[in-house]
């Protein structure tokens, strides 16, 4: 290991070169500064965000119910007893903490992703655990989400193990700046995380073909656990999932925002939720860092105002064909 | 984009007016900028309480004076209306108090500074007391003799029939018991003495540990042999060391004579202070601008010793604030390992990282039955409260028992956010298995090392603890860091792939 200044201050110059952004940067020059904090309680209670999202329209997974007190946690048996697969949730949960996803039933028993079986009082004790404020930020008490499971479209299920695909996309000012697609495994335990070991595959932003993938830091042709060919991964409906993501930026009113998408087998791209932090692991799937990305954009944005005087924003369809312009 | 120039004076002027803070106090009261070369002294102070009922008060409190191993240096008391005198007699030194009228409860505190060094005579040494022929009823005057008679054939002189005659309070407990019925155990072995024609008496002596407080007096027996004398233990007849014992009051008269009041009580606070030579010699001004003299010195002795722990804290602050912002550590709750830390300086390192892990390790095995009878969190977290509780007394009864009085002290650990910590930590374990527990548990306890590190060292306690300008400097810093965008050090390894491509 390097521990002499020399080298890490050189080890810094370069990264900053690249335009890599790291936490405190984001921290300050991006969430600080693009996300009042007053909007934060929309994106941290999935709740409020898909109650948002239905209101503009925006497809989202299908709600079975809300648990929102103790005495109801006995009715859970009876709230997903006609569902095959489901999925339970804390509202303000945080980094995807106290997510159980259930894919199926069986004889009074509930099959968890990494496919072990829980008992009723398992899923109440859970439940419980949730509304108590375990998994929320600062312990403050919460209500449980209960969604249909989502079916992977066809087209994706061949490069996840166990748990569902997603794509990340980093909107920032209403620019799809960045995104990402990733994709459980068995070292990840059915979890997207990109540290627990989950794949995360960057994605051009103008087609929605796979740009490279990496796993543990590293560059990987072939999904560990399925085989399958990581460079031939195509998003389909990318334009649908881009458009998608960029009506977030205007629903929720957050400049810099990390939208979390899933395509159904059924009902196409759907919002899964948005963050109001987004990670810093895409500039790794992506190979690429996000700082220049982001000052085209500032410039972009400024030099529009100046030029017409009367404030005229780029519409929707016009920022993403500059963002498909310029990140490609 | 707001203008930053605000921000940078506001950090100006706070590190310009914690520097001319500490400048001022350099200056003015001599105080150097590093603990250098030093005496030990022994502040305490000692807090009168009582109540008042509206008639004249007169309080009148022995205290002690240069004495073997230490120097009486200077005494003040802070006793507002009260008249004040010191007197000097064969009653010893005492300080009076009085007052025509007061009410309700009343508070005088007397504080005094001793130095220690061995080779101080005292000024006035007490004498022998004289001799006292004490009466007895029986049947307790023949078992008393019985006793006497046991220890004189098994001793020389004076100091080893003391020695022996304790011991035989101690192997003949039941006569022990019977004597203890008239009057206290030192009060007999005076008295014994006294027949023997040893001249004794009973003095209290207070046990001197830094950052004390409410600590009582105990009685000890003081044993002459000509003009020499030696300190009994008269529980195990050990002669104590002289140095780590101040004694109080030694010319057989009462610690505290009050008149007009009642309810009263004294307890003393200890602080220990290494003070410069040269400010030692130097007239210290006390208490005269107290807005200038910006100091904790000006404080009460009790409330001093809680300030040299508080001021550390933002010292163990900025260092957490370094490791995370600079470094990019994490660990389970953000202010977690300062608290440990603080612990730690209680404990002693050893003792403390026994402790934690002890606590913490038996809080996650009870902690993971809990886990399966399903409860709700607030129940769970209450019972993990109440275990670590019970580990703590455990702890200390048994290390008590084996012998180590430090292990009493392991109850400045912070139960309730250990009890958090356990519940966090518990999860983790069920969610991302065992290693991310180690991992994050072992990040908390390396930064709690590292702030403990930090905040034991001498320099930085002597700093914190004697200029106050500090804090502004210290917050200065911290307000700094929550401005600093460059990279963590360890995203210079998270990145590492985004610095190897592209070339």
């Amino acid at each position: 290991m390097a521990f002499i200044p020399g080298r890490m201050l050189q080890k810094a110059a370069i990264l900053k070169q690249r335009g890599v952004l790291g936490m405190n940067r984001r921290n300050i020059a991006y969430i600080g500064r693009y996300n009042p904090r007053e909007l934060f309680p929309l994106v941290d209670d999935k709740l409020k965000t898909k109650r948002m999202a239905m209101a503009a329209g925006v497809k989202v997974p299908r709600l079975i119910g809300v648990i929102e007190n103790q005495y109801d946690v006995r009715h859970v048996g009876a709230m997903v007893d006609k569902q095959r697969g489901f999925c339970i949730k804390p509202s303000k949960g945080a980094g995807g903490k106290g997510i159980l996803v259930i894919v199926d039933q069986q004889q009074g028993q509930f099959v968890h992703v990494n496919g072990l079986s829980l008992t009723l009082a398992d899923v109440q004790r859970h439940v419980s655990n949730i509304l108590a404020g375990l998994f929320s930020l600062g312990g403050a008490t919460d209500v449980a989400l209960i969604e249909a499971m989502i079916d992977a479209d066809a087209h994706l299920s061949d490069y996840s193990f166990e748990g569902v695909p997603d794509v990340r996309v980093i909107v920032f000012k209403g620019f799809p700046v960045m995104a990402m697609m990733r994709l459980s495994t068995s070292a990840s335990k059915g979890k997207a995380n990109l540290h627990q070991g989950a794949i995360g595959v960057g994605i051009n932003i103008k087609t929605g073909a796979a740009l490279r993938a990496v796993q543990f830091d590293r560059a990987i042709a072939e999904h560990p656990d399925t085989g399958a060919n990581l460079s031939e991964l195509t998003i389909p409906y990318w334009s649908e999932l881009l458009t998608l993501a960029c009506a977030c930026y205007e629903n929720s009113g957050l400049g810099y925002l990390g939208v979390d998408l899933v395509l159904d087998r059924e009902h196409g791209p759907m919002l899964l939720e948005l963050n109001a932090r987004p990670g810093l692991s895409i500039q790794l799937a992506n190979g690429v860092g996000l700082l220049p990305r982001l000052k085209l954009i500032e410039k972009t944005v400024k030099s529009a105002r100046k030029g017409n005087g009367d404030e005229r924003r780029m519409d929707r369809e016009e920022r993403i064909a500059f963002a498909q312009n310029h990140f490609a | 984009m707001k203008s930053r120039i605000p921000f940078y004076l506001i950090l100006l002027a706070l590190i310009i007016l914690g520097a001319l803070s500490m400048w001022y106090r350099h200056i003015t009261f001599q105080i150097p900028w590093v603990p250098g070369e030093k005496r030990q002294i022994w502040s305490v102070e000692a807090k009168v309480e009582f109540a008042a009922e509206g008639l004249p008060v007169k309080v009148s409190l022995a205290i002690p004076d240069t004495q073997p191993s230490f120097i009486r240096l200077n005494e003040h008391t802070a006793s507002p209306g009260y008249g004040l005198s010191y007197l000097e007699n064969a009653q010893g030194r005492r300080a009076e108090w009085s007052i025509r009228e007061a009410y309700g409860k009343q508070t005088l505190y007397y504080r005094v500074d001793m130095l220690v060094d061995n080779g101080s005579v005292p000024v006035v040494s007490p004498p022998a007391p004289e001799l006292a022929v004490p009466s007895h009823t029986e049947p307790y005057a023949t078992a008393a003799y019985e006793l006497l008679e046991r220890a004189q054939q098994r001793s020389a002189d004076a100091f080893s029939l003391a020695r022996e005659l304790i011991k035989e309070f101690n192997s003949q407990s039941q006569t022990a018991q019977l004597l203890a019925q008239v009057q206290t155990r030192s009060r007999w072995l005076v008295d014994l003495l006294n027949l023997a024609d040893v001249s004794a008496r009973e003095v209290q002596m207070l046990a001197l540990e830094d950052g004390r407080r409410r600590q009582p007096l105990r009685t000890f027996l003081q044993v002459y042999q000509g003009k020499e004398y030696y300190l009994f233990n008269p529980e195990n007849g050990i002669d104590e060391p002289l140095g780590q014992q101040l004694l109080w009051e030694y010319y057989s008269s009462p610690l505290l004579d009050l008149v007009g009041g009642t309810g009263s009580k004294v307890s003393f606070s200890i602080i220990k202070q290494d003070v410069p030579l040269r400010r030692m010699l130097a007239d210290r001004p006390l208490q005269q601008d107290a807005l200038l003299d910006f100091s904790i010195h000006s404080l009460p002795l009790e409330e001093q010793t809680m300030f040299k722990g508080i001021l550390l804290i933002p010292v163990g602050v900025l260092v957490v604030v370094l490791l995370r912002i600079l470094v990019g550590l994490k660990t389970s709750g953000t202010f977690m390992p300062v608290l440990i830390a603080m612990a730690f300086m209680q404990t002693s390192l050893v003792l403390g990282l026994l402790g934690f892990v002890l606590i913490v390790g038996v809080g996650l095995l009870i902690r993971s039955y809990l886990s399966r009878l399903n409860l709700l969190l607030v129940a769970r977290i209450s019972a993990v409260i109440i275990s670590v509780i019970v580990i703590i007394a455990v702890f200390s009864v048994l290390s008590f028992q084996v012998g180590l009085s430090e292990g009493l002290k392991i109850t400045f650990f912070p139960m309730i956010i250990l009890s958090w910590t356990i519940e966090r930590m518990s999860i983790l374990w069920e969610e991302e298995g065992a290693k991310e527990v180690l991992v994050q548990g072992g990040g908390s306890l390396l930064v709690a090392l590292i702030a403990y590190g930090v905040m034991n060292n001498e320099w930085v306690r002597h700093i914190t603890f004697n200029f106050l300008g500090l804090q502004f400097i210290l917050m200065a810093l911290v307000l700094l860091l929550g401005s600093y965008t460059g990279y963590r050090l360890l995203e210079l390894r998270r990145f590492r792939p985004l610095l190897e491509r592209q070339d």
